[in-house]
């Protein structure tokens, strides 16, 4: 028995020690990597502080749309333990719905003479659609594997992923439609010295606001709690007399409401959308949850904005300065060489440690 | 004080009652033709070495597994087929093997977390209050993360979470599984005081000595099987027992 736990012991750091050595590698190299570009790209004066104050505003806007998808993909997690890759189709389902109740309110005039109260009727419209494409899709593809094991509803997710994108495409048309603009947002504020494009400013407030609110139900309320129990031990939450199914039910909810204001906040900036729309802000916002360490609502939410910043940001700072051609076309290699490196770095996420440390 | 045969012979309705039941995980028949009888304001206990079918007997209690022959019964009502949530509202409520408790809430969280089917705000503050004289160091705890607490600590806790939803009856597994010998003392000790403040307890042991200690009536379960029923009193002087169970203290 010693001899077998010393041979153990004299394999495990050898083998160890060429990964732990790798990974050092890489991390000096990325670090060195990411100052030398940007010394280069900084001291080249390509672009100028103002610019630089633009990107960032816009990844900023960019990245709390993708927190808000965020937060579906990391809530499902903690309370089932697999990832809902169709989650992206919930965030387009209420773009795409959200497109035609604004088309409509152009259509009768209110768009133009009442833009705020149209927004928010077409905030109401997303959120329903994405709430009940959400409610939908665990009901019909993953209660009935509630006992399955972890693949299987993943499996079933990517087909509930593909279905929703081709029902979309049949009932609507493979054509782009365009959000009508919203000629009360045109223009910039001053924020602080950062000229702020009206309409990300209001994508910023509003999904700041949803996150405040959303982060308030799950710490303060009763509800939350429950979301909460069911997440940490099912068994014991029921044992606490709380229905799981209907809290499940409440957390798809919850995150298809999230994602369905994304959908609209999506389309004030991009102004459009088709059925493939959900598939990179998906994707994007899966990354921003694994980057902010998945389960994690805070994490969820500072991942998405550490995303569109880096994703904004980094191709002009980072890869011009190191003479790639043409580096604001690449900012998704960006934002997935960000992923790669946050998990060479910190292997659970940016807020993951408390995960880390309780499965220890 | 009454003994549990006069309760059991006075003709009262048990408050819990397993008639006939059978449990199977999938083929698998894990309880035979188990019957038990609790009765208002009694201590029982179901004693059983590993694997016997102590857990599965609360578990078929509570519904995360139905009885395939057989039925459970609260006051005289079935409640066999009903959801967990539902015969926890009805007043059953349990302190489960090892514990359990949401290690990422605080021990506010957990206790609040006992009392999820109530809105008497005033009840449950009360009844909060009732938890920290039981158990004054929780009071202290409170905002702590109850991963962080001692397993001594999270044995109160567990048990205020249980005493928050102001059962009927109280179920524990084990609860000495685990707890220095000082602390299974008092554990007994905190047991007591529940029942004397008017809960019925049933409580699931290995450590047959403790358990009979403070039970009005004790059943031994078997492989699935009650094999003995009867005083608490009697069992402790049942030389089967004294062989099977008791030996250590011979
Ligand atoms: N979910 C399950 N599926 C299949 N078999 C199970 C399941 N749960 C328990 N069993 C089996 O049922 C039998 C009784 O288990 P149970 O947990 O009731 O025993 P116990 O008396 O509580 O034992 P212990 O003192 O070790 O806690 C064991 O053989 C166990 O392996
Ligand atoms: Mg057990």
């Amino acid at each position: 028995m010693t001899a077998a736990s010393a041979a153990a012991t004299g394999r495990g750091p050898s083998r160890f020690g060429f990964v732990k050595g790798f990974l050092w590698a890489v991390r000096i190299l990325a670090v060195f990597g990411i100052l030398w570009g940007s010394y280069f790209s900084i001291t080249g004066g390509r672009l100028s502080f103002d610019q630089w104050k633009d990107l960032m505003v816009f990844g900023v806007a960019q990245g709390s749309v993708y927190a808000l998808i965020a937060l579906g993909y990391t809530m499902v997690y903690g309370v089932l333990g697999f990832i809902n890759f169709a989650h992206g189709e919930v965030f387009m389902s209420g773009a795409m719905i959200g497109f035609f109740a604004a088309n409509y309110l152009n259509q009768t005039g209110l768009w133009a003479s009442q833009p705020f109260l149209s927004l928010f009727i077409v905030l109401l419209v997303c959120m329903t659609a994405s709430t009940l494409v959400a409610v939908g899709v665990e009901r019909v593809a993953y209660r009935p594997l509630r006992n399955a094991p972890r693949l299987i509803p993943l499996i079933t997710s990517i087909g509930a992923s593909f279905f929703l994108q081709y029902a979309f495409r049949g009932l609507f048309g493979a054509g782009v439609k365009s959000y009508p603009a919203v000629r009360a947002l045109d223009g910039a504020w001053n924020v602080l010295g950062f000229r702020v494009i009206k309409t990300q400013g209001i994508v910023i407030l509003a999904a700041v606001g949803m996150m405040v609110l959303l982060y308030l139900l799950v710490e303060r309320t009763k509800t939350g709690r429950a979301m909460r129990a069911v997440a940490e031990d099912q068994e014991i939450a029921r044992l606490m007399g709380v229905d799981v199914d209907r809290t499940i039910v409440t957390v798809f909810a919850v995150g298809g409401a999230m994602a369905g204001v994304a959908g609209l906040l999506w389309g004030l900036v991009f102004q459009q959308v088709f059925f493939f729309t959900g598939f990179l802000p998906g994707i994007k916002a899966f990354t921003s949850a694994v980057l902010g360490g998945i389960g994690n609502i805070v994490g969820a939410m500072v991942g998405g904005l550490v995303l569109g910043a880096v994703e904004s940001i980094g191709p002009s700072l980072v890869l011009a300065g190191l003479g790639v051609p043409a580096a604001h076309q690449l900012k998704d290699v960006v934002a997935f060489l960000a992923l790669v490196l946050v998990l060479v770095f910190r292997p659970t996420g940016i807020m993951g440690e408390r995960l880390a440390e309780e499965r220890a | 004080m009454e003994t549990g045969a006069d309760r059991g012979g006075d003709g009262r309705r048990p408050i819990l009652e397993l008639r006939d039941v059978d449990t199977h995980y999938g083929p698998i028949q894990i309880l035979k033709d188990v019957t038990i009888e609790i009765y208002p304001g009694e201590i029982v206990c179901l004693l059983g070495g590993n694997a016997s079918g102590k857990t599965t007997t609360l578990k078929t209690i509570l519904g995360y597994v139905e009885p395939s022959h057989g039925a459970v019964f609260l006051d005289g009502e079935e409640i066999s087929g009903l959801p967990t949530q539902e015969r926890v509202r009805r007043g059953i409520s349990m302190v489960p093997e090892n514990r359990r408790l949401f290690k990422r809430m605080t021990v506010r969280e957990n206790l609040e977390m006992g009392a999820y089917l109530r809105d008497d705000r005033e009840g449950i503050e009360e009844d909060m209050e009732r938890v920290f004289e039981l158990f004054p160091r929780v009071k202290d705890r409170l905002n702590q993360r109850a991963g962080t607490l001692s397993g001594g600590e999270q044995q109160m806790v567990a048990v205020g979470r249980a005493l928050m939803a102001r059962p009927k009856v109280l179920l524990m597994d084990e609860p000495s599984m685990g707890l220095a010998p000082v602390l299974v003392a008092q554990n007994f000790e905190i047991i007591e005081q529940i029942h004397e403040q008017g809960t019925t307890v049933f409580v699931v042991e290995q450590n047959a000595n403790m358990a009979l200690s403070i039970a009005d009536r004790g059943y031994v379960l078997q492989t699935g099987q009650i094999v003995l029923a009867d005083t608490a009193s009697a069992l402790l002087e049942n030389p089967e027992m004294k062989k099977a169970y008791l030996g250590e203290l011979e």
